[in-house]
């Protein structure tokens, strides 16, 4: 066993059993369905701001855009215009296909021997599908949720509930995008256990996110599936929540919802200081939001302060009696 | 040039986005939302005191009884349910459930809208006050 997944699992296990003991045993039912959620949003909104501040403020001396392309060049040469971005408009179409279809993991490769003994790199689909199907079913449970934190529920959450549930199968309705959301979830761990080289460069802070979400993907299918919570107690909690008005609904609701609900606590708080980051990141990566037009214009470092400067010309006006009676040539009179 | 103002206007937008439901229920909101509201009784049920199941498991596992009556009766051919109690019911939407929750509206619908829930029953079954 390696020591950095299995304290991420038991780390996980843990945080599960605190807050199932904490709510059936000692009744800390605020706690966990009030202040707890409240605390993690603050923790998130502050962590957040203050990181993606704090990059505001990091200097970018060189233009770096990684490219995959020709860059833009005489006009017979074909430029590659989304791989090698010249100009804004190019960099926004390039930052929008990178963000809603993660193309630089669709570029993954693998190198390896091909015939005899000859380098080879192989072309490997499986890191961007498991993303892409991770990215977004978790997007579309996390719109769903909002069935339970707006009353009025808006018509979209109606709409993607429609298709999540068109196969109309199991009661109460199978949503497809919580089963895939484990399912990729659980591929994205089974990469970073099974390949030796992955193993090697992947530490807590890599196991610790897939595990808590497997979590909270396992406790949320639980509640809808098998060991059924009470939807309307969860929704009136949620909506307590949501409109200042917190409380804890007549009749409780199972240990279950409270692990449910702490383990996605965490998650929000821990987003700021985690790797999660990388969705603010991924707007603001030099790599990435920045035009390959170096030979065309110049770039200055925007965070540049103005440098004090002292010029030979000031030197010499300084210097310029001795300089003479020591009989360095000056150049004005 | 300094990206300063871009960022801060995209993590404004990206607040104002995650705060959706702080701002959405001020704006549109009911005042009494974090109050489910009461299934209604009629009189028939309120007389019949217990349904088929306990109250705590109706309100959890009513869609579950449902599905297994419609895999007896339609597949197996069997239509005489006992329940927990010892009674035995007609495993039928229309003819017992409905016969004392006649109420589609203020029974079945009120939870269901609460919890967005948007249940395929009747895409087939009809529900009284339709057959009038």
């Amino acid at each position: 066993m390696n020591v950095a997944y299995l304290y991420s699992l038991i780390a996980v296990v843990v945080l599960g059993l605190i807050a199932y003991a904490g709510v059936e045993a000692a009744g800390l039912d605020v706690l966990f369905g009030v202040v707890i959620p409240y605390l993690a949003l603050i923790v998130f909104l502050i962590g957040f701001a203050n990181k993606v501040l704090d990059w505001t403020k990091s200097a970018v001396p060189f233009k770096i855009p990684t490219t995959f392309g020709q860059q833009k060049s005489l006009d017979w040469i074909k430029h590659n215009r989304f791989d090698s971005p010249y100009t804004t408009g190019q960099v926004v179409i390039r930052m929008l296909l990178e963000i809603l279809l993660l193309r630089s993991l669709f570029k993954n490769t693998r190198v390896g021997f091909g015939k005899g003994q000859r380098i080879a790199y192989k072309w490997v689909v499986w890191l961007w599908l498991f993303a892409i199907l991770f990215h977004y079913s978790f997007f579309v449970v996390v719109l769903r949720h909002l069935r339970f934190f707006a009353e009025p529920v808006p018509f979209f959450v109606s709409f993607l509930e429609k298709i999540d549930g068109m196969f109309q199968i199991l009661l109460p309705n199978l949503f497809l995008s919580g089963v895939l959301l484990l399912g990729g979830a659980l591929l994205l761990l089974l990469r970073r256990v099974l390949l030796p080289k992955l193993v090697y460069i992947s530490k807590p802070a890599d196991y610790f996110p897939l595990f808590l979400i497997i979590g909270i993907a396992v406790t949320g299918l639980m509640m809808r599936y098998l060991d059924k919570v009470d939807v309307v107690r969860v929704k009136e909690l949620a909506m307590g929540l949501a409109t200042l008005q917190p409380g804890i609904p007549e009749g409780g609701i199972s240990g279950l919802f409270y692990v449910h609900l702490f383990f996605v606590s965490i998650l929000v708080a821990y987003i700021p200081f985690s790797k999660i980051m990388h969705m603010g990141g991924v707007f603001l990566s030099p790599t990435r939001n920045l035009a390959n037009n170096t030979r065309a214009k110049r770039h200055v470092n925007p965070w540049n302060y103005p440098v004090k400067t002292h010029t030979y010309e000031e030197y010499e006006e300084d210097f310029r009696d001795k300089m003479k009676e020591a009989g360095i040539p000056v150049e004005k009179e | 040039m300094n990206d300063k103002n871009k960022i801060i206007t995209g993590l404004v937008i990206f607040f104002l986005v995650v705060l959706f439901p702080f701002w959405f229920n001020l704006i549109f909101g009911a005042a009494d939302a974090s109050t489910a509201p009461e299934p209604e009784l009629t009189e028939k049920a309120e007389k019949a005191e217990t349904c088929v199941a306990e109250t705590e498991h109706m309100r959890t596992e009513h869609m579950q009884i449902l599905d297994q009556w419609r895999d007896t009766v339609v597949r197996d051919g069997q239509r005489i349910y006992v329940a927990e109690n010892g009674k035995e019911y007609d495993p039928s939407l229309s003819n017992t459930c409905m016969d004392c929750h006649s109420n589609k509206e203020k029974f079945c619908d009120r939870c269901h809208n609460y919890a967005s829930v948007n249940p395929y029953c009747w895409d087939c079954h009809t529900y009284p006050e339709e057959t009038e």
